[in-house]
């Protein structure tokens, strides 16, 4: 059964809150008749009955990692504490104005501050901005410090950024968001560098590489010294994504492995919640030669007291106020909750869970690397495609089986690819019962191929028409 | 050592080691360059268990003056509104905030649905066709509006009002530097936008005129004048709208912009300290396939079933890669669904209602202020919940003062605007009794 519309609920006159009286005197006339609402919005009209019972069976029709496991891979949908919900909720940390002045607002600024100085730490970077909302405003903010770098030692033609065909597809449209040309190079089958297409592609017109280790083929890029000097040495930076930082905590730090400027994902690596895709936080990190151009304000501390700093060689602000502080301040909780050997120990846990699962699927599934995963493996449906099954056919049959299916044609470089990040917080039997699903699915591609193809039975809707949507869209109610 | 978001026991990690076929864990890291692994613990504080965190936060906490606690008369783009309690209840079911992007339309139809009827509510409020799934927050929905603007009239000058957020001019201006736009900013007269000096500036290469309204000093803008004059030249207009005041003032839609974007913290999101917060983006339907982020679009499943999906894909980052209309990947979903309560908490009357009060206690505090002798007025355009006063003492000076009585003062506008040196922007929402806007007054009066 369709869930209501909220526009198909309630009835004119229905409210779901009582706002006090207004308590002055009112005049009339205060705006131009000009400027004034010729009609009211079209709100919903609904009791608060209504209303939470509605948000409640949309609830009941949606799926999160507290539903069940949620092996996304690059999304590293591990699991949200929920103390940190609590915290994040006090008063004297919801209930503060952005421009309050800095004395009345020190414990905010203090925050801020620890998580500036803990991922530095786990970065190996000498500063870190919290400004950015997401990983894709991370990437376009450490790419604007490149470019303000080689700018400001008057080095102009630097405008091409590396990307290896591998990469997330932020990369490339960061580097277009930030005006800057993107140059391809094509990745060895293991996804790994090709070091002659890199120093085929570096040269004077090189601003910066951008790359993802581990890679988003979930392997480790053992050759990053020598890739770090190809592009040093050509006059580039390195950029680190950190989409896939949950690997290397406390073991590596991208600062140490050659980089200049890394961005975390606070919703994956740090265990905020990713909020249904957002609210994200995208911090970056940078070498010491990057620090004056960082967004401002900075965060200072001076004789124990927090205040605001300006860099005249900033790029300037890149968010509204400071970033998302609520997301911030459930990381800064999550940190102290792990400390640095709990960090280190996730990281081992989320390596050891995705070389589990890609052992135990290995004989069913197409496993094209031949050699240990990070935190999350690649696996394809190259052994079910003679039965005319496609990776899509395998996570709509997940569905009926009440897992949320890995990330699925992606990296574009692996044919037929589904990618699976269990996450550290993910126990052994919940890892067991999702391989024994996939193991019965492969079964079924076999036995059964229709079942499989007409996944998923048991949602509430099945496979949606996706063409029709984009060919005619409907994208908001009319009454 | 053991961590509570950590189920391994030794047994678990023994066995799944043996399943691997290696002795320990360290050997599945073994491409990693021994000459570079860290060779030390990590700096870090912790840990802490869970009684040792909440204290620890408590104690940071305390250390804020919060609003709980403190009158608040500061706007200037983030407003201390009434938030119901119902936004938090539905904000808490862990089935939408521990989900990510609606991947699997299948076992995503809460969210979906949330979110196009957030769409469509956005789309209610300002007037215009199509909205987006949100931005990261108004300064950045404002930047992209413009980048769009370029993009689909092929043109490379921004004219911004000097009267929009500051902030948000100097976002707009990290981005459009490297895009090499010419960015140029019109000057207001009487706090608000001067049409001529628009009539003056814009021409054949303007691609967008960037207007708020209520503008930063919280005065309405003539926004039709302001439409025409820019369109005269082929150029897009965009409306930088704030929410609440949509409800008393005309959909900007109706007027004539081609945009209207601005920050939906007003609608039910927490201060937060800034975020997280939401860029809403509207815009005409001419413009639906340049957007930026995602969209939420209604379909039908296999038996005809109403659904909805992720749709006009092509647009984004994962299809597109460098030639997308924009980076944004994550967005503020969680916040565009805060909204949605919010929106429907309130209702057609009762978002009306807020809107009519800020308006009526903004001006009610104003008359209170200025006719004691407490400020003198700046500005004589008409406003809407905030207003620009000259105090005639240092700001920083009153504000210092208020605070020992529990009032978080005005922002000082010499801040951003040398001109306005000794000007106080004050804001009067809904949520401020008369006692403490008398309180307010009383405290500026003592201090003449």
């Amino acid at each position: 059964m369709n869930q209501p519309l909220l526009f198909e609920l309630g009835k004119p006159g229905r409210k779901a809150f009582d706002l006090p009286a207004c308590d002055v005197p009112e005049k009339k006339g205060l705006l131009p008749e000009t400027c004034l609402r010729s009609e009211k919005a079209a709100l919903p009209e609904v009791s608060q009955l209504e209303l939470m019972r509605h948000y409640t069976q949309l609830s009941n029709r949606n799926f999160g990692v507290d539903t069940g496991f949620y092996p996304l891979g690059s999304c590293t949908m591990k699991y949200n504490p929920k103390i940190n919900e609590d915290v994040a909720r006090y008063n004297g940390l919801a209930l503060l104005h952005p421009l309050q002045p800095a004395a009345s607002v020190q414990g905010a600024l203090a925050i801020i501050y620890a998580v500036e100085e803990a991922l530095a730490e786990i970065a190996g970077m000498a500063a870190v901005t919290m400004q950015p909302a997401a990983g894709a405003h991370g990437e376009l903010t450490g790419l604007k410090l490149i470019r303000a770098y080689h700018r400001d030692r008057g080095d102009f033609g630097r405008i091409k950024v590396i990307v290896p065909d591998s990469a997330h597809g932020t990369n490339p449209a960061s580097v277009t968001m930030c005006g800057m040309e993107v140059l391809e190079i094509k990745s060895e089958p293991d996804g790994s560098i090709d070091l002659e297409a890199l120093k085929a592609a570096v040269g004077s017109d090189t601003a910066a590489l951008m790359l993802t280790n581990p890679s988003t083929l979930g392997l480790f890029e053992s050759r990053i010294e020598a890739i770090a000097e190809i592009v040093h040495e050509a006059g580039g930076l390195l950029y680190y994504d950190g989409a896939n930082a949950n690997a290397i905590m406390g073991i590596v730090r991208p600062g140490d492995m050659g980089f200049d400027v890394v961005h975390f994902n606070l919703h994956k690596t740090f265990a905020t919640p990713h909020g249904g895709g957002g609210p994200g936080s995208g911090p970056i990190g940078v070498k010491e030669c990057l620090r004056p151009f960082l967004p401002n304000p900075r965060i200072e501390k001076l004789e124990g007291k927090y205040t605001f700093g300006c860099s005249e060689k900033s790029i300037g602000k890149v968010h509204s106020f400071y970033g998302n502080f609520g997301v911030i301040v459930r990381a800064y909780a999550y940190i102290l909750a792990m400390g640095g050997a709990g960090l280190r120990q996730a990281s081992e846990d989320a390596v050891l869970n995705a070389n589990y699962c890609k052992k135990l699927l290995s004989k069913d599934y197409d496993s094209p690397f031949d050699r240990f995963c990070m935190h999350e493996c690649i696996l394809t449906s190259k052994k079910q495609k003679n039965n005319g099954i496609h990776t899509l056919d395998i996570a709509k049959r997940l569905l009926d089986y009440g897992y949320h299916p890995p990330t699925i044609y992606f990296p574009l470089i692996v044919e037929e690819a589904l990618m699976i990040e269990p996450t550290e917080t993910e126990s052994k039997e919940t890892m067991d019962g999702f391989i024994s699903a996939m193991q019965q699915i492969a079964r079924e591609a076999l036995e059964n191929p229709g079942l499989v193809l007409t996944a998923p039975q048991h949602t509430v809707v099945s496979r949606l028409d996706e063409a029709q949507a984009a060919r005619k869209p409907v994208v908001r109610w009319e009454p | 050592m053991t961590w509570s978001y950590l189920p391994h026991t030794a047994e678990d990690r023994q066995e799944m080691l043996a399943a691997i076929g290696v002795k320990e864990t360290m050997d599945l890291f073994a491409d990693i360059p021994e000459q570079i692994r860290l060779r030390r613990g990590l700096n870090l504080p912790g840990p802490l268990s869970e009684p040792e965190l909440a204290a620890h936060f408590a104690k940071l906490a305390a250390a804020n003056a919060n609003l709980a606690e403190y009158a608040c008369f500061l706007g200037a783009g983030a407003y201390d509104h009434h938030i119901p309690s119902t936004v938090d209840h539905v904000l808490r079911r862990s089935e939408f905030y521990t989900a990510y992007t609606q991947y699997q339309p299948e076992i995503s139809q809460g969210y979906l649905q949330a979110l196009w009827e957030y769409q469509s509510m956005i789309c209610a409020l300002t007037g215009m066709p199509v909205a987006n799934a949100s931005m990261y927050d108004g300064a950045t929905a404002m930047t992209e509006a413009a980048i769009l603007a370029c993009g689909a009239t092929n043109r490379r000058e921004i004219l911004v009002a000097r009267s929009v957020h500051p902030h948000y001019r100097s976002v707009l201006a990290t981005y459009a530097r490297d895009f090499d736009y010419d960015v140029k900013e019109i000057a207001f007269a009487d706090g608000a936008t001067s049409a001529s000096e628009l009539a003056a500036l814009a021409g054949r290469s303007t691609a967008a005129v960037i207007v708020q309204n209520p503008n930063f000093f919280g005065s309405v803008e003539d926004l039709a004048g302001l439409v025409a004059a820019t369109h005269a030249v082929g150029a897009l207009f965009i409306t930088v709208a704030e929410p609440t005041a949509l409800g008393v003032l005309e959909a900007p839609g109706k007027l004539g912009s081609d945009m209207v974007v601005g920050e939906g913290q007003p609608l039910g999101l927490a201060l937060a300290f800034g975020g997280p917060y939401l860029g809403f983006f509207a815009a005409s339907a001419k413009l639906m396939r340049k957007m930026p982020g995602r969209i939420v679009g209604q379909t039908v499943d296999k038996d005809g079933k109403r659904g909805f999906v992720l749709t006009l894909q092509a647009r984004e980052q994962h299809i597109r890669r460098e030639k997308a209309n924009s980076n944004i990947c994550s967005n503020e979903a969680l916040c565009a669904l805060a909204i949605s309560v919010y929106l429907a908490t309130m209702g057609k009357e009762g978002f009306a209602e807020v809107s009519r009060q800020c308006l009526q206690k903004a001006h009610y505090a104003y008359d209170r202020i200025v006719a004691a002798g407490a400020a003198q007025p700046v500005f004589a355009a008409p406003f809407f919940q905030e207003f620009a006063v000259r105090p005639g003492k240092p700001i920083a000076e009153i504000n210092a003062s208020l605070l020992e009585q529990k009032i978080i003062g005005g922002l000082d506008l010499e801040e951003f605007y040398p001109e306005l040196a000794g000007c106080m922007l004050l804001c009067v929402t809904e949520k401020r009794t008369k006692a403490e806007i008398d309180a307010l007054a009383a405290g500026l009066e003592a201090l003449l």
